[in-house]
């Protein structure tokens, strides 16, 4: 017929046809809820610029039924975000002591570590834990 | 010896008689030390010689005979049918243009392999007087892993980045780059950034991290990909605070 390569077409779909792929796409989403954090900070800083009454209001809606899916949602996927990135760093920064490789966990405990000392700052900036 | 019935249901493209490929089952006898790459000889020799695949050292060295093997890329010399079920699906490798039956068309790959330049650039000739680049153990650990690759493509056929934009260097022609960077005789890594730290290079490359799980040599050219990246990073820094130092270490830079 025609004697030339056959190029298979890579449908809209690939993601679906492995696992492999679906957890990669999945820690790209979340991406998605950790931006839409960024914008409900700014609209928290908007509204404060408002005057009392308008940050009172955002508050209130922060709170609301539909406020605290939104803000719950926004913490699993972060949660999801940081592990599965936190548990990639070793392949990124790989740690030579001497002629040996450092086992990866040292590199990805290193990242938790970071993480709870900033978190707690943090919270004791914000006047959480008082 | 007992046979244990197996069918081979591979994908053919005969590209004089078929505008498509299709699938074709064989029924095939196998014993129970046998890897996929025995019942295709077994089929070309006994059943339908006009079935086309590649392969040569039968050891898992050469690279030549990486194909699907029930949705995975593998060695079809080191896919043993004792950790595979009755049916098992042969397709060749995807994200590369069929050329006949399981063997693809290598043209692009190669020159991926060429353009990231897989060859030691010393800044100057050594100056040891029997002609030799001295390395100790410790430099020879730092690269070593990466240069294990044996060109088998098995990463390029679950890339999706590289079937999205075949322009992408793609992981093992990336790895390598990152092999001679990381040599300590070597310091072309500014004469390799026109290719490997641009847009279709590095940069392209989204972490989906397929490459290193699939890869029969454990060369993690996903690991090598996001190690360059750190390094071009700190390269366009410094060349932002320090536009005079960006000189080029070999004059084969100056050429691309």
């Amino acid at each position: 017929m025609n004697n030339a390569p056959y190029i298979r077409p890579m449908p809209a779909s690939w993601w679906l046809r492995q696992g492999r792929y679906v957890r990669y796409m999945i820690r790209e989403a979340t991406c998605l809820f950790v931006g839409l954090h960024a914008l409900v900070l700014l609209v928290g800083v908007y509204r404060l610029s408002q005057g009392r009454e308008a940050f009172e209001a955002f508050l209130e809606a922060l709170w609301s039924p539909a406020g605290q899916l939104i803000s719950a949602a926004i913490l699993i996927m972060a949660v999801i975000h940081s592990v599965t990135w936190f548990n990639l760093t070793p392949k990124a920064m790989p740690l030579w002591i001497g002629e040996k490789q450092a086992p990866g966990w040292i590199i990805v405990a290193a990242h938790y570590g970071g993480w709870f000392v900033v978190s707690v700052i943090v919270l004791l900036l914000a006047g959480g834990l008082s | 010896m007992s046979a244990r019935q197996i069918t081979l249901e591979v994908l053919r493209y005969r590209p004089e008689s078929e505008s498509e490929p299709v699938f074709q089952s064989y029924s095939v006898p196998c014993q129970k030390e046998w890897v996929v790459l025995d019942a295709l000889n077994y089929v070309k020799d006994n059943l339908d010689r006009t079935l086309s695949f590649r392969w040569s050292c039968h050891m898992a060295v050469c690279g030549s005979c990486g194909m699907v093997i029930n949705d995975n890329p593998m060695l079809s010399c080191k896919a043993f049918l004792r950790d595979l079920p009755d049916h098992i699906r042969v397709e060749p490798l995807q994200n590369f243009p069929i050329e006949r039956d399981l063997m693809v068309s290598l043209d692009d790959f190669m020159d991926k392999l060429k353009s990231v330049k897989p060859y030691l650039i010393p800044k100057q000739p050594t100056a040891d007087p029997d002609g030799t680049y001295k390395q100790s153990s410790a430099q020879l650990k730092k690269f070593k892993p990466f240069a294990m690759c044996i060109n088998c493509m098995a990463c390029y056929s679950v890339c999706p980045q590289y079937g999205l934009n075949d322009g992408f260097a793609g992981p093992a022609a990336l790895a390598l780059a990152h092999r001679y960077n990381a040599d300590s005789r070597d310091q072309g890594r500014r004469a390799r950034e026109d290719v490997v730290a641009s847009n279709t290079g590095i940069w392209e490359c989204t972490f989906v991290g397929a490459c290193s799980e699939v890869c029969p040599k454990n060369v993690d050219p996903a690991a090598a990909i996001q190690q360059t990246k750190i390094a071009s990073t700190v390269d366009y820094f410094k060349d932002l605070l320090m536009p005079s130092g960006r000189k080029i270490a070999h004059p084969e830079g100056d050429t691309t």
